[in-house]
Protein backbone atom coordinates (compact mmCIF):
# COMPACT_ATOMS: atom_id res chain seq x y z
CA UNK A 1 0.00 0.00 0.00
CA UNK A 2 1.67 3.47 -1.11
CA UNK A 3 0.41 5.42 2.14
CA UNK A 4 3.40 7.53 2.49
CA UNK A 5 1.55 10.53 0.33
CA UNK A 6 -1.45 10.18 2.43
CA UNK A 7 0.33 10.68 5.26
CA UNK A 8 2.30 13.43 4.53
CA UNK A 9 -1.36 14.91 2.95
CA UNK A 10 -2.60 14.68 6.43
CA UNK A 11 0.44 16.18 7.92
CA UNK A 12 0.52 18.96 5.45
CA UNK A 13 -3.35 19.62 5.91
CA UNK A 14 -3.45 19.83 9.34
CA UNK A 15 -0.64 22.67 9.95
CA UNK A 16 -2.23 24.42 6.72
CA UNK A 17 -5.60 24.55 8.89
CA UNK A 18 -3.82 25.76 11.99
CA UNK A 19 -1.85 28.30 9.67
CA UNK A 20 -4.70 29.59 8.19
CA UNK A 21 -6.65 30.45 11.68
CA UNK A 22 -3.48 31.88 12.77
CA UNK A 23 -3.06 34.02 9.50
CA UNK A 24 -6.76 35.28 10.01
CA UNK A 25 -6.04 36.26 13.89
CA UNK A 26 -3.24 38.55 13.01
CA UNK A 27 -5.54 40.00 10.37
CA UNK A 28 -7.98 40.60 13.17
CA UNK A 29 -5.61 41.59 15.68
CA UNK A 30 -3.82 44.57 12.91
CA UNK A 31 -7.34 45.41 12.30
CA UNK A 32 -8.51 45.84 15.49
CA UNK A 33 -4.99 48.03 16.41
CA UNK A 34 -5.68 50.42 13.64
CA UNK A 35 -9.37 50.75 14.55
CA UNK A 36 -8.40 51.82 17.77
CA UNK A 37 -5.88 54.20 16.97
CA UNK A 38 -7.89 56.00 14.68
CA UNK A 39 -10.29 56.31 17.64
CA UNK A 40 -7.53 57.55 19.70
CA UNK A 41 -7.11 60.28 17.29
CA UNK A 42 -10.59 60.93 16.44
CA UNK A 43 -10.57 59.01 13.13
CA UNK A 44 -8.15 60.87 11.00
CA UNK B 1 2.24 38.17 31.02
CA UNK B 2 3.83 39.51 28.04
CA UNK B 3 6.94 37.77 28.57
CA UNK B 4 5.25 33.83 29.63
CA UNK B 5 3.89 34.02 26.20
CA UNK B 6 6.24 33.83 24.11
CA UNK B 7 8.54 31.31 26.52
CA UNK B 8 5.13 29.33 26.27
CA UNK B 9 4.72 29.58 22.64
CA UNK B 10 8.73 28.28 22.42
CA UNK B 11 7.80 25.35 24.62
CA UNK B 12 4.99 24.36 22.88
CA UNK B 13 6.67 24.99 19.45
CA UNK B 14 9.68 22.17 21.00
CA UNK B 15 7.13 19.71 22.16
CA UNK B 16 5.58 19.95 19.26
CA UNK B 17 8.19 19.28 17.25
CA UNK B 18 9.74 15.90 19.45
CA UNK B 19 5.89 14.80 19.51
CA UNK B 20 6.34 15.06 15.54
CA UNK B 21 9.72 13.01 15.45
CA UNK B 22 8.18 10.29 17.84
CA UNK B 23 5.19 10.28 15.58
CA UNK B 24 7.22 9.73 12.55
CA UNK B 25 10.44 8.16 13.30
CA UNK B 26 9.88 6.30 16.88
CA UNK B 27 6.78 5.06 17.21
CA UNK B 28 6.24 1.37 15.59
CA UNK B 29 4.68 0.73 12.19
CA UNK B 30 1.39 -0.91 12.38
CA UNK B 31 1.18 -4.14 10.90
CA UNK B 32 -1.41 -3.91 8.45
CA UNK B 33 -1.99 -0.34 7.46
CA UNK B 34 1.70 0.75 7.78
CA UNK B 35 2.56 4.41 7.68
CA UNK B 36 -0.75 5.68 6.83
CA UNK B 37 -1.65 5.07 10.92
CA UNK B 38 0.75 7.74 11.60
CA UNK B 39 -2.20 10.36 11.08
CA UNK B 40 -3.54 8.79 14.29
CA UNK B 41 -1.15 10.74 16.19
CA UNK B 42 -2.71 13.57 14.67
CA UNK B 43 -6.09 12.96 13.89
CA UNK B 44 -6.64 11.21 17.50
CA UNK B 45 -5.43 14.32 19.55
CA UNK B 46 -6.94 16.65 17.60
CA UNK B 47 -10.45 15.11 18.29
CA UNK B 48 -9.39 14.97 21.80
CA UNK B 49 -8.76 18.42 21.98
CA UNK B 50 -11.53 19.64 20.48
CA UNK B 51 -13.69 17.66 22.79
CA UNK B 52 -12.06 19.23 25.97
CA UNK B 53 -12.50 23.00 24.05
CA UNK B 54 -16.20 22.00 23.46
CA UNK B 55 -16.48 21.35 27.17
CA UNK B 56 -15.17 24.56 28.33
CA UNK B 57 -17.09 26.28 26.05
CA UNK B 58 -20.41 24.16 27.81
CA UNK B 59 -18.94 25.55 31.34
CA UNK B 60 -18.13 29.09 30.18
CA UNK B 61 -22.40 29.29 28.58
CA UNK B 62 -23.45 27.91 32.08
CA UNK B 63 -21.46 30.36 34.02
CA UNK B 64 -22.87 32.88 31.49
CA UNK B 65 -26.47 32.06 31.72
CA UNK B 66 -26.26 31.96 35.89
CA UNK B 67 -23.87 34.70 36.31
CA UNK B 68 -24.12 37.30 33.10
CA UNK B 69 -20.15 37.56 33.20
CA UNK B 70 -18.80 38.80 30.24
CA UNK B 71 -15.11 37.10 30.92
CA UNK B 72 -17.55 33.97 30.89
CA UNK B 73 -18.69 34.82 27.56
CA UNK B 74 -15.90 36.08 26.03
CA UNK B 75 -13.93 32.14 27.12
CA UNK B 76 -17.30 30.46 25.22
CA UNK B 77 -16.79 32.18 22.01
CA UNK B 78 -13.06 31.46 22.12
CA UNK B 79 -13.27 27.71 22.98
CA UNK B 80 -15.83 27.34 20.35
CA UNK B 81 -13.77 29.19 17.77
CA UNK B 82 -10.61 27.46 18.74
CA UNK B 83 -12.42 24.04 19.08
CA UNK B 84 -13.71 24.07 15.41
CA UNK B 85 -10.40 24.52 14.27
CA UNK B 86 -9.62 20.73 15.90
CA UNK B 87 -12.59 19.46 14.90
CA UNK B 88 -11.59 21.09 11.01
CA UNK B 89 -8.46 19.15 11.48
CA UNK B 90 -10.51 15.84 12.40
CA UNK B 91 -12.99 15.85 9.65
CA UNK B 92 -9.83 16.65 7.26
CA UNK B 93 -7.13 14.02 8.29
CA UNK B 94 -9.87 11.45 8.49
CA UNK B 95 -11.17 10.62 5.24
CA UNK B 96 -7.30 11.45 4.23
CA UNK B 97 -6.76 8.55 6.50
CA UNK B 98 -10.02 6.27 5.66
CA UNK B 99 -9.28 6.11 1.42
CA UNK B 100 -6.22 3.84 1.41
CA UNK B 101 -7.84 1.86 4.57
CA UNK B 102 -11.29 1.81 3.64
CA UNK B 103 -10.97 2.70 -0.05
CA UNK B 104 -13.71 5.63 0.14
CA UNK B 105 -12.86 8.61 1.46
CA UNK B 106 -16.32 8.93 3.41
CA UNK B 107 -19.27 7.06 4.67
CA UNK B 108 -22.24 7.54 7.07
CA UNK B 109 -21.09 5.93 9.51
CA UNK B 110 -22.37 7.15 13.17
CA UNK B 111 -19.21 8.33 14.37
CA UNK B 112 -18.41 10.43 11.05
CA UNK B 113 -21.60 11.91 10.64
CA UNK B 114 -22.26 12.78 14.26
CA UNK B 115 -18.71 14.35 14.25
CA UNK B 116 -20.03 16.44 11.13
CA UNK B 117 -23.18 17.45 12.96
CA UNK B 118 -20.79 18.47 16.09
CA UNK B 119 -18.78 20.54 13.48
CA UNK B 120 -22.04 22.21 12.17
CA UNK B 121 -23.51 23.10 15.48
CA UNK B 122 -20.25 25.20 16.23
CA UNK B 123 -19.96 26.37 13.29
CA UNK B 124 -23.40 28.04 13.56
CA UNK B 125 -22.67 28.56 16.76
CA UNK B 126 -20.14 30.99 15.32
CA UNK B 127 -22.44 32.22 12.81
CA UNK B 128 -24.86 33.39 15.27
CA UNK B 129 -21.92 35.51 17.43
CA UNK B 130 -20.67 36.64 13.75
CA UNK B 131 -23.66 38.08 12.37
CA UNK B 132 -26.44 38.57 14.74
CA UNK B 133 -26.33 42.65 16.31
CA UNK B 134 -29.32 41.18 18.80
CA UNK B 135 -28.45 42.04 22.72
CA UNK B 136 -29.83 38.49 23.32
CA UNK B 137 -27.10 37.13 21.22
CA UNK B 138 -24.85 35.39 23.87
CA UNK B 139 -27.87 34.10 25.79
CA UNK B 140 -29.10 32.38 23.10
CA UNK B 141 -25.28 31.37 21.98
CA UNK B 142 -25.32 29.84 25.59
CA UNK B 143 -28.38 28.05 24.85
CA UNK B 144 -27.29 26.43 21.81
CA UNK B 145 -23.66 25.93 23.17
CA UNK B 146 -25.28 23.42 25.83
CA UNK B 147 -27.23 21.93 22.99
CA UNK B 148 -24.11 21.56 21.00
CA UNK B 149 -22.82 19.88 23.70
CA UNK B 150 -24.93 17.32 23.69
CA UNK B 151 -23.46 15.69 20.80
CA UNK B 152 -19.89 15.40 22.26
CA UNK B 153 -21.29 12.23 24.00
CA UNK B 154 -22.59 10.89 21.24
CA UNK B 155 -19.20 11.15 19.18
CA UNK B 156 -17.57 9.69 21.75
CA UNK B 157 -19.62 7.04 22.79
CA UNK B 158 -21.39 6.07 19.26
CA UNK B 159 -18.76 3.71 18.60
CA UNK B 160 -18.84 1.91 22.06
CA UNK B 161 -22.49 1.17 21.55
CA UNK B 162 -23.06 0.44 17.82
CA UNK B 163 -21.60 -1.12 15.57
CA UNK B 164 -19.44 1.01 13.16
CA UNK B 165 -17.32 1.25 10.95
CA UNK B 166 -14.78 3.47 12.52
CA UNK B 167 -12.19 1.76 14.66
CA UNK B 168 -12.84 0.65 18.50
CA UNK B 169 -11.39 3.32 21.00
CA UNK B 170 -7.81 3.00 22.01
CA UNK B 171 -8.33 3.75 25.43
CA UNK B 172 -10.94 1.52 26.96
CA UNK B 173 -14.20 0.20 24.62
CA UNK B 174 -13.11 -2.73 22.89
CA UNK B 175 -9.68 -1.43 20.97
CA UNK B 176 -6.25 -2.03 22.01
CA UNK B 177 -3.05 -0.06 20.96
CA UNK B 178 0.98 -1.51 21.65
CA UNK B 179 1.83 0.76 24.66
CA UNK B 180 4.58 2.84 22.70
CA UNK B 181 1.92 3.69 20.07
CA UNK B 182 0.16 4.89 23.85
CA UNK B 183 2.95 6.84 25.06
CA UNK B 184 3.27 8.40 21.28
CA UNK B 185 -0.44 9.17 21.03
CA UNK B 186 -0.32 11.34 24.65
CA UNK B 187 2.88 12.73 23.98
CA UNK B 188 1.23 14.67 20.73
CA UNK B 189 -2.10 15.14 22.89
CA UNK B 190 -0.02 17.42 24.99
CA UNK B 191 1.40 18.73 22.80
CA UNK B 192 -1.71 19.54 20.55
CA UNK B 193 -3.54 20.82 24.03
CA UNK B 194 -0.55 22.99 24.83
CA UNK B 195 -0.98 24.36 21.39
CA UNK B 196 -5.05 24.75 21.89
CA UNK B 197 -4.18 26.44 25.12
CA UNK B 198 -1.80 29.05 23.40
CA UNK B 199 -4.08 29.42 20.37
CA UNK B 200 -7.25 30.40 23.19
CA UNK B 201 -4.76 32.85 25.27
CA UNK B 202 -4.03 34.74 21.82
CA UNK B 203 -7.39 34.78 20.49
CA UNK B 204 -9.21 35.38 24.20
CA UNK B 205 -6.93 38.53 24.32
CA UNK B 206 -8.21 39.41 20.63
CA UNK B 207 -11.87 39.21 21.77
CA UNK B 208 -11.04 41.67 24.82
CA UNK B 209 -9.46 43.73 22.02
CA UNK B 210 -12.46 43.85 20.01
CA UNK B 211 -15.09 44.21 22.65
CA UNK B 212 -13.02 47.43 23.95
CA UNK B 213 -12.99 48.71 20.07
CA UNK B 214 -16.90 48.38 20.00
CA UNK B 215 -17.72 49.87 23.21
CA UNK B 216 -15.51 53.16 22.50
CA UNK B 217 -16.57 53.35 18.75
CA UNK B 218 -20.42 53.22 20.30
CA UNK B 219 -18.88 55.95 22.84
CA UNK B 220 -17.51 57.61 20.40
CA UNK B 221 -20.92 57.93 18.29
CA UNK B 222 -23.06 58.78 21.32
CA UNK B 223 -20.74 61.21 22.38
CA UNK B 224 -20.55 62.82 18.61
CA UNK B 225 -24.61 63.08 19.31
CA UNK B 226 -24.06 64.30 22.53
CA UNK B 227 -22.51 67.68 21.57
CA UNK B 228 -25.72 67.92 18.57
CA UNK B 229 -28.07 67.60 21.64
CA UNK B 230 -26.52 67.99 24.78
CA UNK B 231 -29.43 66.75 27.08
CA UNK B 232 -28.56 63.51 26.65
CA UNK B 233 -27.10 61.20 29.26
CA UNK B 234 -23.69 60.04 28.90
CA UNK B 235 -23.04 56.23 28.17
CA UNK B 236 -23.33 53.96 30.98
CA UNK B 237 -20.20 51.42 30.32
CA UNK B 238 -21.86 49.05 32.75
CA UNK B 239 -25.02 48.97 30.47
CA UNK B 240 -23.23 46.37 27.95
CA UNK B 241 -23.86 42.66 29.08
CA UNK B 242 -21.24 42.05 26.10
CA UNK B 243 -19.03 44.73 26.60
CA UNK B 244 -15.63 44.54 29.39
CA UNK B 245 -16.44 44.63 32.52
Amino acid sequence: MNSIKFLYAAYIATWLIHALYLGTMVRRYSRLRQQKKNLGTGGK
Amino acid sequence: MKRVFPILAVLTGLLLAYAFYEAIWVAPMERTMGDVQRIFYYHVPSAWTAFLLFFVNLIASVIYLIRKNAKADAVAVVSAEVGVVFCTVVLVTGPIWARPVWGIWWTWDLRLTTTLVLWLIYVSYLMLRRFSDSSQTPKLAAVLAIFGALDVPLVYFSIWFFRTQHPQPVIGGGGSIDPRMLHVLLINWLAFSCFAFLLSWARYRLEWLQREVEEAQALESLLGDGLAAPTRAPLDKTSSRTGPQ
